[in-house]
């Protein structure tokens, strides 16, 4: 791996906008979203409406059809995004960028057994053997600590949990070792308890294999504690950018208001303060 | 001693072989706010629904107000004492209905008078003015769904409000909103409150008492004062508790 870590630009995103032609006009979903990412983990936060997720699918380049993406620039390792062709974006979904969505029900194929889609992503991006594919899948189910690692690779997703759904997901994505993962909500769809084993795989991985993350989530709490940088959306714009560890000092106040309205175990506070929502924070 | 205006006892049901409440005893005192905190399974929407009628229970007992009830049988009488509002404002609310028309329809039931002014009421108590009155639920935020669904709850002036993760399908500055609406109106109208939700944050700002469940059993009930200061005993709570702080770097 060439340059310190942490340094060298992985990604660069400059003014990207995603719009959606509908019959009532354009919905600019995403409105100028600039940021660049080395191997760090970089979390987003927003309500729902506010790009975040539209931003993530974007660079993951899962827009639909229809949408208009433009962007000064969206460059991943050294690479024109925008400007690639199908078979290119291809080759770099799945194998340098993965993506954990929201919930494994509904993001596992239901009628393909675990393994077998974990081995299908294998061999789409790498000419291996299938028993040297199998081998790997194995070891990468290990490595997202499911304990019995061969039962679960010939069950399909509705026999398991959803944290055990979630976790094979995350071992789909990274077993071709890609250089960027981005999670979308990957723990909203859990139990609290569960959440926090999930993320504790989550961040072992990313740490021990040197990714980017980016972590799109609604829960600016738990943002903070598991990334190293926060963007607050609002809107479609990124109102306001930190390091996870000046959250109390945050200056917008939408982000104030997001973090003062979570009712927290000790706090007395009846009524709980609302958010006031500014006209000027949209624009 | 306080009169009991919500008492389970021993209760059980089954979906065939699963037990999914095994000998749950709770009592709620008139005016207290209940919460219920457990995982998905634990069995606390179950309880709620089978309080409520919704689901049927085989064993155990059930009073309510002095009246005991079983089965899923309740008399016309339960429904003005006891409301429920549900956790996805999306699928609790007709969707070829006006707003009024959702109104309308318990206040026909239990034949109310003044139903023009009770409804107008009932919507000003909510947050919502008139104008929202005759629009359909695909026209609202889920916000103003989960106002509507609670303006229809109130507008039959029960007694105990049975709450079903009422917020979480809810962003987090409207749900505060929401959670101030429901305090407001159980301390306008000295309410009872039983709440379901996974969030134990959510649960300790809304309740005075809790029961943490498990697998179908009630693992321990303490009081939000308790849980502040760590006062309890069961590990169950105190993953809970942990869960609830968010992530930690080991």
């Amino acid at each position: 791996m060439s340059g310190a870590v942490g340094t060298d630009k992985l990604l660069t995103v400059e003014d990207l906008r995603v719009s959606f032609p509908t019959r009532t006009g354009v919905i600019e979903a995403v409105r100028g979203v600039s940021f660049t990412l080395g191997r760090e983990r970089l979390g987003i936060v927003g309500e729902s409406g506010s790009g975040k997720s539209q931003t993530g699918r974007a660079i993951m380049g899962l827009t639909p059809k229809h949408a208009k993406i433009t962007a000064k620039t969206l460059n991943f390792a050294g690479r024109d995004l925008l400007s690639i062709s199908d078979r290119e974006r291809r080759e770099i979904r799945g194998k340098r960028i993965g993506m954990v969505l929201q919930d494994p029900k509904y993001s596992l194929n239901p009628v393909s057994t675990i393994g077998r889609q974990i081995i299908e992503t294998l061999k789409t991006h790498e000419k291996i053997s299938t028993a040297e594919a199998k081998a790997r899948t194995l070891a990468m189910l290990e490595a997202v600590q499911i304990r019995d690692p061969e039962r679960v690779f010939s069950l399909y997703p509705h026999e398991v949990s959803g944290g055990m759904g979630q976790r094979v997901m995350i071992a789909m994505m990274l077993i071709c070792g890609p250089e960027l993962l981005i999670a979308d909500e990957p723990t909203s769809a859990l139990d609290v308890t569960v959440q926090l084993e999930v993320l504790g795989i989550l961040d072992k991985l990313v740490a021990e294999r040197g990714m980017g993350l980016i972590f799109v989530s609604h829960d600016l709490r738990l943002v903070s504690s598991f990334c190293d940088r926060v963007l607050v959306m609002y809107a479609g714009r990124v109102v306001e950018e930190l390091p996870s560890a000046d959250l109390s000092k945050a200056q917008h106040p939408y982000t104030q208001g997001l973090l003062n309205c979570l009712p927290t175990i000790g706090t007395d506070r009846h009524p709980l303060p609302v958010l006031d929502r500014k006209k000027e924070w949209a624009l | 001693m306080t009169t009991n205006v919500l008492s389970v006892k021993d209760m059980v049901v089954t979906f065939d072989e699963f037990i999914a409440l095994d000998h749950v005893s709770v009592d709620v005192a008139q005016g207290e706010s209940f919460g219920i905190v457990g995982e998905s399974g634990s069995g606390k929407s179950t309880l709620l629904r089978a309080v409520a009628g919704l689901n049927t229970f085989s064993a155990g007992t059930l009073t309510i107000n002095g009246q005991s009830y079983s089965g899923r049988s309740r008399s016309k009488d339960f429904y003005r004492t006891v409301q429920m509002v549900f956790q996805d404002p999306y699928g609790s609310l007709h969707p070829r209905q006006t707003v009024d028309r959702l109104l309308l329809e318990p206040l026909a039931i239990h034949g109310f008078d003044n139903v023009d002014q009770r409804i107008m009421r009932a919507l000003d108590e909510v947050g919502l003015g008139s104008g929202f009155r005759f629009r359909y639920s695909h026209q609202l935020s889920g916000g103003q769904r989960q106002r509507v669904a609670i303006a229809r709850a109130l507008i039959l002036e029960p007694k105990v409000l049975l709450l079903d993760e009422p917020t979480s399908a809810l962003d987090a500055s409207i749900q505060a909103e929401i959670l101030n609406l429901l305090e407001q109106a159980r301390k306008d109208r000295g309410l009872t409150f039983v709440m379901v939700s996974h969030d134990l944050g959510v649960i300790s700002h809304m309740c005075e008492r809790l029961a943490v469940m498990k697998s179908g059993k009630v693992v321990e009930t303490v009081t939000a004062d308790a849980l502040e200061s760590r006062a309890f005993s069961a590990d169950y709570t105190r993953q809970l508790m942990t869960a609830s702080e968010g992530f930690r770097r080991v």
